[in-house]
């Protein structure tokens, strides 16, 4: 226990860490997956066929090999960073993007197609059709899975820990080094500030689809 | 379908560095020994472990398998490295053919337990001596001294030495004690990593400019890759006493390894086993340090 209580600034650096992460990739990965779902639907053919594209490679591919392109392989194509955070937040929305775009798009094809027919007979362009009547709609059916990937995406930040980010589990794995007889404690410590984040998504994530909840 | 044309070539980058990565891994290591003459009728003290060991014909000695210079096994399964090149010699005072060696594998964490157990009668494994281990088990030595060192890229001029690192990114393992070093004491940037092979990718990349933890261990990524990577000096800037781990309160043993390995020093035969190992990467053949009789 003394591991846990003695490093508590280093939990809570790590905690902040984490949570600017998940923060920063995730309203990322919203607008990025939205957008994706929007051209997986548009009528052009290329648009959707980036998409469809984009979302199985990213969707198919482990995180660490994200994280890999992110961190190793792009600087050595000459994309360069200062600071390891910001090939963290490229892999993770970057990720986490083709399954929100998936997620949408699930909630897209539950609207009824009389819904976009009439919009459309009324002179709707489909730009129109998909803001102001489809995606309302979608969205709202569609904010159990958006938080369940939320939620994940904040468990998979850790994966940046591995790729010279010092976030939660990067703290834990260096207090695991230091306090070698009680990586046990460290490494439970490092799981309940994880539930410190992804306990509060879970009540939002009910609380959320009971205000906004359609009846069909 | 540009953007998924671009995402194939650096696919292709990926598997490409993938694959480098791999074969580096396997690569490394020189193959040389020093060849050291069996003594033909050694005698010893009756009921000394010199003697049992000279009578058997064989001593079984633990390495690390995985220690590039010092200890390693290639596929041939033999294992070369000046840590090896010691046990020869030792074992050619015995009597003991360099083939007649048992050697088995002593990672870091089954040291202590492998010397107790018996399932090995010396430990030469990069084995810093210190007090805590010295309650289980006894040291001959040190052979060697290591220390902490600096790594950077070939075409790195600018560091020298720890004080040139202040405010600059340096890549170790997160709760090692060098990386605790290189921030307390030199003012340098730590970028943590999981392990120190995790560091070469990034310091290829120039993300950080230096890699730090102990000169062998360094060394060995260096002999891997002397094209990329170079020691920013011979010189250390901690001390890491590396000794022979053998069984508590063996003194009779002891003492005569460390009779042995002045010996060495004298005729040598310490100068060869180094040149024909770790020599090839760090130039400066070291003295034999002050052996710690206690």
């Amino acid at each position: 226990m003394d591991a846990i209580l003695e490093n508590l600034p280093l939990y809570w650096e790590g905690l902040l860490r984490t949570l600017f992460l998940s923060t920063v990739s995730g309203v990322i990965a919203l607008v990025l997956g939205t957008l994706l779902a929007a051209a997986r639907v548009s009528p052009v053919a290329a648009l959707r066929g980036f998409s469809m594209t984009y979302v199985e490679v990213l969707r198919n591919t482990p995180l660490t090999i994200a994280f890999f392109f992110a961190a190793i392989v792009l600087p050595r194509l000459g994309v360069t960073f200062e600071q390891f955070e910001v090939a963290a937040i490229i892999a993770l929305s970057a990720y986490t993007a083709a399954f929100i775009a998936e997620a949408v798009r699930s909630g897209v094809n539950s609207v009824p197609v009389g819904q976009a027919e009439a919009a459309r007979s009324i002179g709707m362009k489909f730009s129109q059709v998909l803001s102001l009547i489809i995606l309302p709609q979608a969205l709202r059916t569609v904010i159990p899975p958006l938080i369940n990937i939320l939620i994940a995406l904040v468990k998979n930040s850790s994966v940046a820990g591995a790729f010279f980010v010092l976030e939660l589990f990067g703290y834990g794995r260096q207090l695991a080094n230091t306090y070698g007889d009680q990586v046990l404690a460290v490494l439970l410590g490092v799981a309940f500030f994880y539930l410190l984040l992804t306990v509060p998504l879970g009540i939002l994530a009910s609380t959320v689809e009971k205000k906004v909840a359609i009846s069909r | 379908m540009k953007a998924f044309l671009t995402r194939r070539k650096s696919l292709l980058v990926a598997a490409s560095a993938a694959l480098a990565l791999s074969l580096s891994a396997c690569g490394g290591g020189t193959g040389t020994t020093s060849d050291p003459t069996v003594a033909a009728t050694p005698t010893f003290a009756a009921g000394s472990t010199m003697e049992k060991l000279s009578k058997a014909g064989t001593i079984k000695i633990g390495t690390k398998y995985d220690q590039p210079l010092f200890g390693q096994v290639g596929l041939d399964g033999k294992p070369i490295g000046f840590d090896v090149e010691i046990g020869k010699l030792i074992a050619a005072k015995l009597g003991i053919a360099a083939d007649k060696i048992e050697w088995s594998e002593t990672v870091s964490a089954n040291r202590e337990p492998f010397i107790q157990q018996g399932r090995v009668d010396l430990v030469i494994a990069t084995y810093t001596i210190n007090d805590r281990r010295k309650e289980v088990v006894s040291f001959a030595g040190p052979y060697y001294e290591a220390g902490q060192a600096l790594m950077v890229n070939k075409d790195n001029d600018a560091i020298k030495k720890p004080e040139d690192v202040k405010g600059k990114k340096v890549c170790s393992v997160t709760g090692s004690t060098p990386a605790a070093t290189i921030v307390e004491k030199y003012g340098a940037e730590l970028v943590p990593a999981a392990t120190y092979s995790a560091c070469l990718e990034p310091l290829r990349n120039k993300q950080v400019e230096a890699i730090t933890t102990d000169n062998v261990i360094l060394a060995g990524f260096v002999d891997k890759e002397p094209e990329a990577f170079k020691l920013a000096s011979d010189e250390t800037f901690t001390k890491e006493p590396y000794g022979i781990g053998l069984k508590k309160e063996d003194t009779e043993f002891r003492n005569w390894i460390n009779d042995q390995l002045e010996e060495f020093a004298k005729d040598g035969s310490y100068k060869k086993a180094w040149e024909a190992t770790a020599g090839e990467v760090i130039k400066t053949a070291p003295e034999l340090p002050e052996i710690n009789r206690y």
